[in-house]
């Protein structure tokens, strides 16, 4: 059985009969008796003082039950949204991290901000007393740009500059140094466009507090709902832990969106309490625009030192980093150590340094979407290493390859702290060349042009770091929460088995591919085996699901727990089969005596350690369930080459990405239809982000104008091509299943690849993304304006 | 969404007696404009007349040189129908493209001409191919029809029942949509008829209309050389965060050059 379904076999995703047949179940499925309903007042300004609010007719309205501002929290005990990551600045001081108030307080700094709630009987009654909240607002300057945030007046009072914190990596003299001695030096000014997440379930939350018992259920759309209870219980001060039951049931794609503890949750569930009655909110698309965590949204000067024959000396790279206007639960760390940490790439550039400083605007909060910190470290140095071939004439693989860390370096040490446990770069660049017809490019874009089209093709070279690890690293570096994962494996008296995870999959398919894994270890059926996620009241602390990191993490300690399963089944079969246990063997879900043809199958192992009465019940304890807890000692490097080839119409702008290729080194790999699913998912989203998705807000009112599906363009079919996938395997070196993760890679890989062939097919050296048809005909327009002198 | 008085009306009469009676009624014909204005909370209409199940106003014919498409024929019947592929096939084309498939599968001719929005599709085509207005209480020409941003020489009480095409000698439609609304950022529809060529754009600015220049061009060589050096002047054009003046006007020059050529 499990050559069909265990490691490494393509099988249909367990949990998609119930998605796509309806069955699904999200939060806002569910629903409490009495249930009430939230509405949020949100800021209509960017920047305002709050001089009153008249909450006098909306507490009259029919069917209200409560309208509650930041005060009621306060006074409510509820605490500020915490950021969970200490950031020091290069003069040592701690970050600056401004009160974040669930409802705001006195003032409120982005358009969509909440700042009252009213709680009634149905949505409509509590949309209808929204609408009576008589706000008196004195609105304020606001400023909603990355680059000149320092310069505008604060936006938090204590926080001179808008500067959260001015943070360094890698060693500026020696990167000055190569600097110095250097044959070619190219710099380039890149942008990294905002994004708005738009996973296709909106976030929601169903407080529902318990009288009786004194336990607060909560209902969320968590990617991580032990870490949620965590945070709403001790600093957040919702309800003791062990008083706070967080479910994360059905979630529809999260993308990083659902990490944070926002304010909406915080709300419903202290509502729930102080109304002795459930409250549910779920947001509309509008609000989700308004107000889940956007991604990215950096602006960067980059130089790269080359020597004479194209070897890299030194980067040297200063990024200013939009935050928003304040700090979402992570943010402080993406555009830190998941970011310029990356900075070496796939090359051995000897001398790295990397300043960032990250500002508060007038913005919705900035934190993790698909990739955090990677892809725009990965952008930037794959838009420098191509601009530099172009610069010095070079072919852009061979200075790429000319560049890389040979296969025989690893481990390899890089400048920038991470030290790459595996990979073959070269094998990559090669095989995706190969595929791409690399070298029959020439003859393409001839036939293009004759057809009256630019082709252009670019290249990208991607490494990632995903299983963030190890704690006690991840600790000294400022982490405000461990980076383990567990899981808990309940052999079941029959013989099946229920497998909790501390991870949560929202669209990932865990239900399948950790189910592959405990099938193929016990030699069980697939459908034997259940996972259990998501229910803090089932399972065992976890922390979810982020960073590519379920299988390298969680997996890991499923094998860990799976093998103190099978320790211990051995243990009973040897008495059962009356010899030691270092004389049996486990395979194909059957302990056998060795060298004899007396055998004992698992079920019946299960069996008789939950009916022991033929037991060494003085050695063992009855049952067979085992719980482990696994810390990695390293993060995971999948890394890989993407080709994009692109054909431009020069009368419109318009692009047309013609094809695709993607050669991925993800370690093992588990379900290769899965992990294909998730490369063609990354690679759509990095697309967006190329091509598509604007995210823009007025300069002057602060006023968001891409606040919908009508004017931000998210991906779809049409707008792609069938992607060429391929994979090269090195396993990761030091976790049981040999592997690295496959969530980010395409968002994380494709967007570098996208510019550079527009870049390459237009003739520019700069574009920034979106490469809109309007973007792009401009580029032109001004190419050509200097072309011709004019 | 705000309350509002639903009324289902079983024909064009009963509609138009409904509309006199409300405070301040309105028309619900595909309701893919009006509906998520309503849930947005940005409209409030005392009374929604349902003409969905008014069968007077939908269907196709063809007769006589002429397609008679009714108000509430959807989308993709339109760019479904035999008939019309045959007759106008760039009409067919047009209402292909207008939206997405729920759009198209819901969304009516009527509906969309009534709200004239500056980057619909099918104020193109009834503007480029000399198209007939046709309510309930008279004719409108096409030209006279489409009279400003969201305005139409209807009146109050009035109600578009058919729109009246006639067959032209060739037509073809260019549209470069919004790769999020699918809106046109320009359509150009360029159509040689018994009365002349005709060059309708929308998108382009905030209200469909002729391309004088480019049908004079036209009128006396039909060809895509033709269009070579006339540009479109970006003075009046729509300027928003998906395109500028100046690129719109650069699009309804390619855009029209790129019609011709499909059928010169």
């Amino acid at each position: 059985m499990t050559a069909e379904t265990g490691i490494g076999a393509r099988v249909t995703r367990k949990e998609d009969v119930r998605f796509i047949t309806g069955r699904g179940r999200y939060t806002d499925d569910i629903n409490g008796h009495g249930q009430l309903h939230a509405v949020f007042a949100r800021s209509p300004y960017a920047h305002a003082r709050i001089r009153s609010l008249n909450l006098a007719a909306a507490r009259q309205a029919p069917g209200v039950a409560a309208v509650l501002t930041g005060e009621d929290l306060a006074a409510g005990g509820v605490g500020a949204l915490p950021c969970g990551w200490m950031i020091h600045s290069r003069d040592g001081s701690p970050m600056k991290q401004p009160a974040h108030p669930a409802l705001a307080q006195g003032t409120v700094r982005y358009v969509g901000e909440p700042y009252a709630v009213v709680i009634a009987a149905s949505r409509e009654q509590a949309q209808a007393a929204a609408e009576l909240i008589d706000g008196d607002f004195e609105e304020l300057p606001a400023n909603v740009d990355t680059g000149s945030a320092q310069s505008f007046q604060p936006i938090h009072a204590d926080i001179p500059n808008n500067l959260c914190y001015d943070w360094t990596l890698g060693d500026e003299a020696a990167t000055d140094a190569a600097f110095a001695g250097a044959a070619h030096v190219v710099e380039l000014d890149i942008v990294n466009n905002r994004l708005i997440p738009n996973a296709i379930e909106p976030r929601a939350a169903l407080g529902d507090y318990d009288p009786g018992t004194d336990v607060l259920t909560l209902f969320t759309t968590s990617q991580n709902p032990h870490l949620a209870r965590l945070v709403l219980s001790a600093f957040v001060g919702l309800a003791p832990e062990h008083k706070l039951r967080v479910v994360s049931p059905d979630v529809g794609g999260g993308f990083g969106s659902k990490i944070f503890i926002y304010s909406e949750e915080t709300v419903c569930g202290w509502a729930s309490k102080k109304l002795r009655r459930p409250v549910k909110w779920t947001a509309d698309r509008s609000e989700a625009f308004l107000n889940d965590a956007h991604g990215r949204d950096h602006v960067t000067r980059a130089r790269l030192a080359l020597d004479a024959d194209g070897r890299f000396l030194g980067l040297k790279v200063s990024t200013i980093a939009n935050l928003g206007a304040y700090m979402s639960t992570f943010s402080s760390s993406i555009p830190t150590y998941l970011y310029g940490t990356l900075l070496a790439g796939q090359y051995t550039t000897p001398a790295i340094f990397v300043e960032v400083k990250a500002v508060f605007t007038n913005t919705t909060p900035v934190d993790a979407y698909r990739g955090a910190g990677r892809p725009e470290a990965t952008f930037l140095l794959e838009r420098i290493v191509e601009t530099a071939a172009r610069d010095l004439g070079m072919d852009p693989a061979a200075l790429r390859r000319k560049n890389m860390v040979p296969r025989d370096a690893f481990p390899y040490a890089t400048p920038v702290a991470l030290v790459y446990d595996t990979g073959d770069y070269q094998a990559c660049l090669d095989k995706a060349l190969a595929m791409a017809d690399y070298d029959g490019f020439p003859a393409r874009r001839e036939a293009a042009r004759a057809r009256g089209r630019l082709r252009g093709i670019g290249l990208s070279c991607y490494i990632e770091a995903c299983g963030l690890a190890p704690s006690r690293l991840a600790g000294q570096l400022g982490a405000g929460v461990g980076l383990y994962e567990s899981a808990e494996i309940r052999v079941n008296p029959t013989g099946n088995v229920t497998v909790f995870t501390g991870t949560h999959s929202h669209g990932q398919g865990h239900e399948t591919t950790f189910a592959q894994v405990v099938s193929d270890r016990f030699g069980i059926p697939l459908d034997q085996v259940e996972v259990v996620h998501g229910d803090t009241a089932q399972g065992q602390f976890g922390l979810g699901t982020y960073g590519s990191r379920s299988l390298a993490v969680g997996g890991s300690a499923l094998m860990k727990a799976s093998d103190k399963v099978i320790a211990k089944g051995t243990r009973i079969a040897a008495y059962l089969l009356e010899t030691t246990p270092d004389d049996i063997d486990f395979e194909g879900g059957v302990f056998r005596a060795r060298g004899t043809n007396k055998t004992k199958t698992f079920g019946e192992i299960a069996f008789a350690a939950y009916v022991p009465h033929n037991y060494p019940l003085e050695e063992l304890e009855p049952g067979l369930q085992e719980t482990a807890f696994y810390d990695p000692q390293n993060f995971t490097y999948p890394a890989g080459t993407y080709v994009c080839e692109v054909e431009v119409d020069p009368e419109t702008g318009g692009t047309e990405i013609v094809k695709f290729t993607a050669v991925d080194d993800f370690g093992q790999v588990i379900n290769p239809m899965i992990v294909e699913g998730q490369v063609h998912g990354g690679i759509a989203q990095g697309i967006g982000q190329a091509l598509l998705e604007a995210c823009r807000y007025d300069r002057e009112s602060g006023q968001l104008l891409s606040g919908s599906l009508m004017d931000y363009a998210m991906p779809r079919a049409d707008d792609l091509v069938n992607f060429d996938l391929d994979v090269v395997r090195t396993d990761c070196t030091h976790n049981p299943l040999g592997v690295k993760g496959c969530g980010e890679a395409g968002a994380i890989g494709s967007p570098p690849a996208v510019i550079n062939a527009i870049t390459d097919a237009i003739g520019v050296r700069t574009l920034d993304m979106p490469a809109t048809p309007l973007k792009v005909w401009t580029a032109m327009q001004a190419g050509n304006a200097a072309a011709t002198g004019s | 969404m705000y309350n509002f008085t639903y009324h289902r009306a079983g024909s064009v009469d009963a509609a138009a007696a409904k509309l006199a009676e409300g405070d301040d009624p309105k028309l619900l014909a595909g309701g893919m404009t009006l509906l998520p204005t309503m849930k947005q909370r940005l409209a409030m209409p005392s009374d929604l007349v349902d003409l969905n199940e008014i069968g007077e106003l939908k269907g196709i014919t063809v007769s006589g040189g002429t397609v008679t498409i009714g108000a509430m024929t959807r989308h993709a019947e339109v760019a479904a129908s035999a008939e019309v592929r045959q007759a106008i096939p760039a009409l067919a084309k047009l209402a292909g493209l207008i939206g997405d498939p729920s759009v198209r599968n819901r969304g009516t001719i009527g509906g969309s001409i009534a709200n004239n929005d500056p980057s619909a599709d099918y104020p193109a085509a009834v503007v480029g191919l000399g198209a007939t207005v046709v309510t309930n209480k008279r004719e409108i020409a096409g030209d006279d029809f489409f009279t400003g941003m969201f305005e139409t020489a209807l009146e109050d009480g009035e109600i578009v029942t058919a729109v009246r095409f006639p067959v032209p000698e060739k037509a073809a439609y260019c549209k470069f949509p919004n790769p999020a609304s699918r809106y046109a950022v320009v359509g150009v529809m360029v159509a040689k008829t018994a009365g002349g060529v005709r060059v309708a754009v929308t998108g382009a600015g905030p209200c469909v209309f002729r391309q004088a220049d480019m049908e004079k061009a036209l009128s006396s060589n039909f060809s895509a050389d033709a269009l070579s050096g006339i540009t479109q002047p970006a003075d009046d054009l729509n300027d928003d965060i998906h395109a500028s003046a100046a690129y719109r006007a650069s699009l309804v020059a390619v855009g029209a050059k790129r019609a011709v050529a499909e059928i010169a």
